[in-house]
């Protein structure tokens, strides 16, 4: 049975909706979690370089956000799409959502996801729906410059100092389990695919994995294992971290209903 | 002259007999008072450049402090536009702190011996930033009145004779006054809002006032080093000067906002032109700069954490640096 025009018109935004908040919210929680090193970091550089790729990643939030609300219709904006949904209705990559660490862990998680953005972006400026084709266009020139800091430091980190290596290759072998759900479809990106609006997720694991492996050689750092159990972040299954970061960041709108800030 | 490099190590005693001493410090005063910049390489006197180290260094040091209290809204910002904005802001700060850092190099001084004054307690940073920032107004507060008053207080340091801080301030002052702008928007946003916007607008104007009023340090009859420094063209104002502008500018602007200033001696003066202000406490002053104002010992152990927990990241970058200059070595 085909669906009439104006139903699959209508499934189709609400394809787009949450295939915008899976790729949007990824780069939002990244940016809030940044955002706690602001004035904490190593070096002052440092402080400069995670403000500025939090900046970018929240541009990128913003832009898909607002796209979620227009979709969703009625008077909603970027800020209820940020402040007003429920953990539960988040449908970030676990990854993201996982605590700061030290810097060492930071950077690792930094540098998984921005080889996974850089994979994503390059396949979704080629998307049919031309709002995330203009996203990724500009983003992956961001993603370019965030993967440069990011392995960098991971080549530093590795190949520096006995400490350091450690501490980075512990970081590694902590997050790399939040990795595998980067490649499996959540039904948001199944969906996206099969209208031809997003790449299949499986599609960037070759290219993730020869980038990341490129990396870590350099850095004399120890690919870890795959473990085959996936985080469902992009399913809206998260950990125990996320409520706790939403707590924090949506305090104020939750607190205030209603109020313009 | 082969001994600029001596003199630019501030050694001006160094080979020099008194009458030459005296000569050079001629020199270097007729320069100033023609309004010619003073450059890293030139002959100055030992005092100046002390004076300028010191004060640059407070700036510095000042601009990565101040990311603390408005850094502690970043994750809680009211919208995302806010955060963004704030986000900015902080970084810029950070940004200031670099050029400023770079503007004392330039005088025979190196970024790790600052912070390390920094960390131990030696060098000062503004008193202000010891105040804590217990509700969003607070952010748009210091936007407001604590960017208003290090504008204020900026502004002529443009025109400071020594050249690398005169042109690391005029880059500075442009960011600044957006950052004002930015503050006194968020004050306009609560103040026309609900009643507990208004209220945490007002509540906030009666936290910051006052020590506001006080970054513009001691009243001129007990300011040490007023008369020598505008002598040497590193002030152009005094401390009374610019902090009477400061309130004459302000007052209107909160008037604009229907908040209160907290002061009832505060009025309009037909004659002079200018508002009248009640006594400023400089006891509270005095114990802030002692170290017992409300923040002082959480924005030192803020900056230490911050230092400690990356010293490995920063010894690794430097093994590592190390590690691929001797790979160059051997490949070459």
């Amino acid at each position: 049975m085909s669906a009439s025009p104006v139903e699959s018109s209508a499934a189709s935004s609400d394809v787009l909706r949450r295939y915008a908040l899976t790729v949007g919210d990824t780069s939002l929680i990244l940016a809030q979690r940044l955002g706690e090193w602001i004035g904490h970091a190593p070096a002052l550089e440092e402080d400069l370089a995670l403000a500025n790729i939090a900046l970018d990643l929240l541009g990128q939030a913003r832009y898909l956000l607002s796209h979620a609300a227009e979709l969703q219709g009625g008077e909603r904006t970027e800020d209820d799409v940020a402040f007003l949904r429920d953990p539960q209705d988040f449908l970030n990559l676990s990854l993201v959502e996982q605590p700061n660490g030290d810097f060492g862990q930071t950077i690792v998680r930094q540098f998984l996801v921005d080889a996974w953005q850089l994979e994503l972006f390059e396949r979704l400026q080629q998307s049919s729906e031309p709002r995330l084709a203009d996203l990724a266009a500009k983003a992956i020139k961001e993603t370019r410059y965030h993967f440069r800091f990011s392995s960098g430091w991971v080549v530093r980190l590795g190949d520096g100092t006995e400490e350091s290596h450690r501490r980075v290759q512990t970081a590694l072998d902590a997050l790399w389990r939040f990795t595998h759900e980067m490649f499996v479809a959540s039904p948001a990106e199944q969906e996206a695919a099969a209208l031809g609006i997003a790449p299949d997720p499986a599609s960037l694991a070759a290219g993730w994995s020869s980038r990341v492996d490129e990396v870590l050689k350099e850095a004399t750092l120890k690919r870890p294992a795959d473990v085959a159990y996936s985080w469902h972040g992009k399913r809206g299954q998260h950990s125990e971290h996320l409520s706790r970061l939403l707590a924090e960041m949506q305090s104020m709108q939750r607190t205030y209903p209603g109020a313009q800030w | 002259m082969y001994t600029q490099g001596l003199d630019s190590l501030g050694a001006d005693c160094l080979h020099t007999s008194a009458s030459e001493r005296a000569a050079l410090e001629q020199r270097f005063q007729s320069k100033v008072d023609a309004e010619e910049r003073i450059e890293p390489k030139d002959w100055m006197p030992d005092a100046y450049r002390q004076t300028l180290i010191r004060q640059i260094s407070q700036h510095a040091h000042s601009e990565i402090v101040g990311m603390l209290p408005e850094g502690n809204w970043i994750t809680r910002a009211p919208s995302l536009r806010r955060k963004a904005v704030l986000m900015a802001k902080v970084q810029d700060e950070g940004g200031h702190g670099m050029y400023l850092y770079s503007a004392a190099e330039t005088l025979g001084i190196s970024r790790d011996e600052l912070l390390e004054q920094l960390l131990t307690g030696a060098a000062k940073y503004s008193s202000i930033f010891n105040y804590p920032t217990p509700t969003w107004a607070d952010v748009g507060a210091i936007g407001w009145l604590v960017d208003g008053a290090a504008i204020m207080n900026q502004i002529p340091i443009c025109k400071c004779s020594y050249g690398p801080y005169a042109r690391a301030m005029v880059r500075i002052c442009k960011e600044e006054s957006f950052h004002q702008r930015q503050g006194f928007e968020i004050m306009m946003t609560l103040s026309r809002g609900t009643p507990e916007q208004r209220r945490m607008a007002q509540e906030a104007l009666d936290r910051w006032w006052w020590p506001s009023l006080m970054m513009f340090g001691p009243n001129d009859a007990t300011s040490k080093h007023t008369a020598q420094s505008m002598r040497w063209k590193i002030k152009r104002f005094t401390n009374d000067e610019l902090r009477q502008k400061f309130v004459d500018i302000t007052v209107p602007q909160a008037e604009f906002l229907g908040l209160r200033v907290p002061d009832p001696d505060l009025q309009w003066d037909e004659a002079s032109q200018h508002y009248r202000f009640g006594t400023i406490d400089w006891s509270e002053f005095q114990q802030i700069l002692q170290g017992n104002g409300p923040c002082n010992r959480e924005r030192v152990e803020a900056r230490q954490r911050a230092h400690e927990g990356g010293r490995w990241v920063r010894e690794a970058a430097m093994a590592y640096a190390e590690k691929r200059r001797q790979r160059e070595t051997q490949a070459a």
